[in-house]
């Protein structure tokens, strides 16, 4: 039972642990940079190894936390509480599924600061891992902005030419929203009297004080989606991350935002997001169509696959505040895959880009015919991205397009013709990167993908397909909590899913 | 056994995609080939007892495992079999192998043989998916997945940019149509309660009275519903304003197009309308525009038929022709006279295509017919299987007897169910099929003409190494050949005969319209003669200017130089999507990204406040030019600041 207790606390310090090792590792040859991969490699597999173990033990049926841990720690104010539920558990998984796999993308090509670099990795690794972890507001605060500094770092650091205004660029969207969401939550302590989020869920904040949390918390969990028009500084920061950066921001920092939405906008403000319902609406079909439109032009890989990403959020945050099962578990899933999609998509930008060292998608062109086992993965994924049936990317658009039908239907109307863009803009690119005649010069030495890019893209290629046909491992876990969910909203502001049925 | 049908393909498409390059091309067209002839003789197994024993028996379910299990929503991978699966089964399994077979020979010279395999198998797992489906999910699952295939299949010489543009234009305008199907899908699980077909066809009767507010007007939902679903047809279907990609898709390989663009894919469209005939029924207006987009893409596609000159094109728009006649019998109620002509089409439009290709193999890759002709002496077998093809999609045949080609069954039933509708959509519809006949006609054998008779207008030296195929390709066209000389009058006591013996058939896998079998089955005579009329009109007409009097066309096409130009470039419809769809698309792609994006937002919202901040404040231009580590300090400061206030706030409590 000490196990079962602590579990949480050991895999969100574990990294952080790694990160010592890493310290203490002497010198800076060739061979102490091996030792230092090796540590953190190890560190994220076991992590990894842990959070299914923690998987294994949740129970799916019981709604509330488990595995919690709960001291005193600041007065009565901050605490040191743990504890997942069906929402948040996933999320821990999926941090620990993915950082394997971005240190693994940046193996061979990060070869200055080895170390500073590890570290940052594994520091990151305990913060996200944090945010999804903790039950106190204020260390969920500190988690979720602290982050950002060393995103900050791998982009300023390892990133391309553009790093100093790319980071600028993040640091002014985040920092607005972060300034408010901290007023919100002392506005929050003052009147609850507690950061407990367990207790803050119960709390019924009077309705005109939930608008201004709402859009407090709103303004940084929507920089953080990021959803239009926040959305910015994203493609920048994606262009400039190095591979790996650009995983872990895809993959885990972005679904932040969506977490953060389902854990504290939705609940503890129900009121406030019924009212603000369909100006998420508004924004996340805006996002669809704007963003899948732009990314139609784009000639940069990542830039296309970054604004590709923001119209994917779009769905998140249109079936989260649909507020019935069918949107948030769509919501859940869609971030879950998108997650491992997202990522598999930049760590194959990283395989050629470490070959061709750039992202011109003119300097590509036939390589289907030196790589064929990557032009097959980049075809999976491709069609993960555009929603394929069969494909994960499937089942969380279906469930948010059939949520957001009961509740609008020319919101979903309009969204469903996202699908029609994301086909146009996935093929187009892969047309022009994977098919035509071998022709460049450059391309013709070109080699397919060697056993350690294998190692990181075959495992994410069978997830995508595997719950793209049996997606019921996920949606069995959220969905007890989901309904839980739904019922407290819907008997706090009596918004249910009511589909309009003559029977 | 039906676990058998659907995954042998499967099985053949892993091995033949994963493993090809270990074991050669050989051994993988072999395995592919074998288990779709497998997959072949085990449906025929099934059909045949439906067909001329037992009848329709139970519907029989088989379970695979779970999908999507979300509030009410409850969807499972199921094999659904009915006689209309079964129906499906034997035209997808029995083409699909012999187009394997065939390829065999086909495509004998190219490189990477066996990811053709592997795609071939790979589409007809999805088109069986697609038909044994018992949910609307599962079924837009296959629907998506034949997409999928079709669009690797079409660009599969992806080196040639035509072949990349058509397979993306295939599939993103299928899309649009899809765009139609999941919002239809929506909606039924909203109105009808499931998407499971069992329970939402009985929630249909309740449904029929409800209604939606449409900007004031009270609109049918079940009619909505309707047509949303039928809008994924038209896209899977090419039917008219959706048909843009089928032509263009026969730069895919010629095996492909038998298969895909004319036997299976294609006919998913009515498959699913067959399918789903229970939701269509209940709504008399969807019914109508089901009717009239039939007739209008029937007579369309025929206009542009007639003066195309790539062999290929012209069957592919006779391919959008005969769609429509199908639909225009799922619009006249008379569901199993279009799943009748599905099934007879599916054998002589296979065997035109593949006829077709063995003349372009002949030709070396040639496939304009204005560069054949003369071709009848050096492949007369081939030129033999032709001609069957032309008669049976002609439709020759005696009315009132059963003599006569598999087509003459299948479209004169519809022709006589689109006659019995009542208003001015039955008379619409029938005219239009009528001239449609005439013209298919007319086109068929100008094909014929000019591909086998007369004298060559071939290079000499391409004429001279004119060659038949191999007995790999020959055999297939064989027996394609015997289905499109037998099928017609060897099922249509099944299909439209009399009413005890449908039932039998179909049991209650599709709704069986008494009233409209029974109206077709007494038009007048002259009804009944008037497509073998205009078939025959048709047949002269090209007799007289392509072999008698072979000026006239061009003189034809000089006199009306506007009507030709019209129908040459296809009445227009890909300039005009290019200019307001695909032209504006990346205008309005590139104004968002480079004005609102970059400027608006970035430059002179973000950046502007950044800069109006740097006017202010000396110090933050540090920040500005300055280093990273600025901004991460600056964030430590913002946390440090809250552990403080917790710390005081905390001590002051």
């Amino acid at each position: 039972m000490i196990f079962a207790n602590n579990i949480l606390t050991i895999i969100t310090f574990l990294p952080l642990l790694g990160a010592l090792f890493v310290m203490i590792v002497p010198g800076n040859d060739r061979l102490a940079y091996a030792n230092i991969k090796r540590i953190a490699l190890v560190t994220t597999l076991v992590t990894f190894a842990l959070t299914l173990v923690m998987w294994s033990m949740f129970d799916p049926q019981n709604t509330s936390f488990q595995f919690v841990q709960n001291h005193e720690w600041i007065g009565n104010v901050i605490g040191y509480r743990m504890g997942v539920d069906g929402i948040s558990v996933l999320f821990v998984v999926l941090t620990g599924l993915l950082m394997p796999m971005a240190i693994l993308a940046g193996w061979d090509s990060v070869t200055k600061r080895v170390r500073e670099y590890m570290i940052a990795f594994l520091v990151l690794e305990t913060l996200m891992l944090g945010v999804f972890t903790t039950l106190d507001l204020a260390m969920f605060y500190v988690f979720f902005e602290g982050g950002l500094i060393p995103m900050f770092l791998i982009i300023g650091i390892w990133g391309g030419k553009n790093r100093v205004q790319a980071s600028y660029k993040f640091f002014f969207y985040t920092f607005v929203g972060s300034v408010l969401m901290l007023l919100a939550i002392m506005a929050m302590y003052w009147y609850a009297g507690t950061l407990d989020i367990t207790k803050l869920l119960k709390v019924q904040f009077p309705p005109e004080m939930q608008i201004w949390l709402w859009i407090a918390f709103f303004a940084s969990f929507a920089v953080k989606m990021p959803m239009w028009p926040f959305h910015r500084w994203l493609p920048e920061a994606h262009v400039q991350a190095p591979t790996a950066g650009s995983v872990i921001l895809a993959a885990i920092l972005l679904k932040m935002g969506g977490y953060g939405f389902l854990r504290f906008s939705l609940p503890m403000f129900p009121d406030a997001s019924l009212y603000f319902a369909d100006f998420v609406f508004f924004l996340s079909v805006a996002a669809i169509i704007i963003t899948s439109l732009i990314a139609l032009v784009q000639t940069d890989i990542k830039k296309l696959i970054a604004y590709s990403s923001v119209a994917h959020m779009g769905f998140v945050t249109m079936g989260i505040f649909t507020a019935n099962v069918y949107g948030i578990e769509g919501a859940i899933f869609q971030m879950i895959s998108h997650g491992f999609i997202s990522g598999a998509l930049f760590i194959s930008v990283g395989v050629i880009y470490d070959r061709m060292h750039t992202r011109e998608i003119l300097a590509y062109g036939g390589l289907v015919e030196k790589m064929p086992k990557y032009a097959f993965a980049f075809m999976v994924f491709t069609m993960a991205n555009v929603g394929l049936p069969g494909t994960s990317g499937f089942v969380g658009e279906f469930l948010v397009l059939i949520a957001i039908f009961q509740v609008n239907v020319w919101f979903a109307a309009v969204a469903t013709l996202g699908v029609i863009l994301s086909a146009a803009y996935a093929l187009w690119l892969y047309r022009r990167v994977i098919f035509g005649a071998l022709t460049k010069e450059s391309l013709k030495s070109i080699l397919d993908m060697n056993p350690r890019e294998m190692a990181v893209i075959v495992p994410l290629l069978i997830l995508t397909i595997l719950f793209g046909f049996y997606p019921a491992p996920i949606l069995d876990t959220i969905a007890p909590s989901v309904e839980a969910l739904v019922n407290q909203i819907s008997q706090s502001v009596g918004m249910g899913a009511e589909p309009i049925l003559p029977h | 056994m039906i676990q058998a049908i659907v995954f042998f393909p499967l099985i053949g498409a892993l091995i033949a995609g994963f493993f090809g390059h270990k074991i050669g091309h050989r051994a993988s067209e072999i395995i592919t080939s074998g288990l779709l002839v497998a997959a072949a003789i085990l449906s025929w197994i099934i059909f045949i007892p439906i067909a001329f024993g037992s009848g329709a028996g139970e519907v029989v379910k088989v379970e695979i495992m779970r999908w999507v299990q979300v509030g009410d929503l409850d969807l499972r991978w199921i094999l659904r079999l009915d006689t209309l699966t079964a129906v499906m089964l034997v035209v997808v399994t029995s083409v699909s192998s012999l187009v394997h077979i065939y390829s065999i020979g086909y495509m004998a010279d190219d490189p990477s043989r066996s990811r053709f395999f592997a795609y071939l198998s790979l589409f007809t797992f999805a088109m069986l998916m697609l038909v044994t489906a018992d949910n609307m999910l599962q079924m837009f699952f296959g629907w998506e997945g034949v997409g999928l295939a079709s669009y690797l299949l079409i660009g599969f010489w992806y080196k040639k940019p035509s072949a990349n543009a058509a397979a993306i234009k295939a599939f993103v305008v299928n899309r649009v149509g899809d765009f139609g199907f999941a919002l239809g899908i929506f909606g039924a699980f909203v109105l009808l309660g499931s998407i499971d077909f069992d329970t939402a066809f009985s929630a249909v009767d309740g449904a029929k009275s409800v209604s939606v507010s449409f900007f004031g007007a009270e609109l049918d939902a079940l009619t909505i519903v309707a047509l949303l679903l039928f809008m994924g047809a038209m896209g899977k279907s090419a039917q008219f304003l959706l048909h843009t990609w089928l032509p263009d898709a026969m730069e895919g390989p010629t095996p492909v197009s038998a298969l895909i663009h004319a036997a299976t894919m294609v006919t998913a469209g009515v498959f699913m309308v067959a399918r789903l005939s229970p939701i269509f029924d209940a709504s008399p207006f969807a019914m109508s525009v089901v009717l009239i987009v039939g007739a209008i893409t029937a007579f369309f596609a025929a206009t542009v038929g007639l003066v195309q000159n790539d062999i290929k094109r012209v069957i592919a728009y006779s391919t959008c022709s005969q769609l429509g006649y199908m639909f225009v019998a799922l619009g006249a109620g008379a569901y199993t006279a279009g799943i009748f002509h599905l099934f007879t089409h599916a054998f002589f439009k296979a065997l035109l295509f593949l006829g077709a290709g063995s003349v372009i193999h002949a030709m070396h890759h040639e496939q304009d017919m204005r560069k054949m002709g003369g071709l009848r002496k050096k492949i007369p077998l081939t030129y033999a299987m032709m001609l069957i093809g032309t008669l049976a999609l002609t439709g020759v045949g005696i009315p009132g007897t059963s003599f006569g080609f598999a087509g003459f069954f299948s479209k004169d039933s519809i022709i006589e169910a689109a006659y019995a509708v009542d208003g001015w959509q039955g008379t619409f519809a029938f005219w239009s099929l009528v001239i449609a006949a005439l013209f298919t006609s007319f086109y068929s054998w100008r094909l014929i003409h000019m591909t086998f008779h007369g004298k060559t207008r071939a290079e000499q030296h391409t004429y001279e190494k004119a060659h038949e195929s191999p007995i790999s390709m020959m055999m297939p066209l064989y027996l394609l050949a015997i289905g499109s000389v037998v099928a017609g009058f060897l099922f249509y006591d099944q299909f439209f005969g009399k009413e005890k013996y449908i039932e039998g058939f179909f049991g209650q896998s599709i709704i069986i319209s008494y009233a409209i079998i029974d109206a077709a089955h007494n038009v007048p005579t002259w009804v009944k003669w008037s497509a073998t009329y205009a078939m025959m009109l048709g047949f002269v007409t090209a007799l007289w200017m392509y072999m008698l009097a072979p000026s006239v066309p061009n003189k034809l096409a000089k006199a009306t130089p506007f009507l030709y130009r019209f129908l040459l470039n296809k009445w227009y419809f890909d300039e005009l999507y290019d200019a307001i769809f695909v032209r504006p698309s990346f205008r309005i792609g590139n104004y968002l990204w480079k004005k609102m994006d970059d400027k608006l937002i970035d430059d002179m919202i973000v950046e502007g406040l950044g800069r109006r901040v740097k006017s202010i404040t000396g110090r933050v231009v540090k920040m500005q030019s300055g280093y990273l580590y600025h901004y991460a300090f600056a964030m430590l400061i913002g946390i440090a600041a809250l552990l403080t206030w917790m710390v005081v706030a905390g001590g002051l409590i």
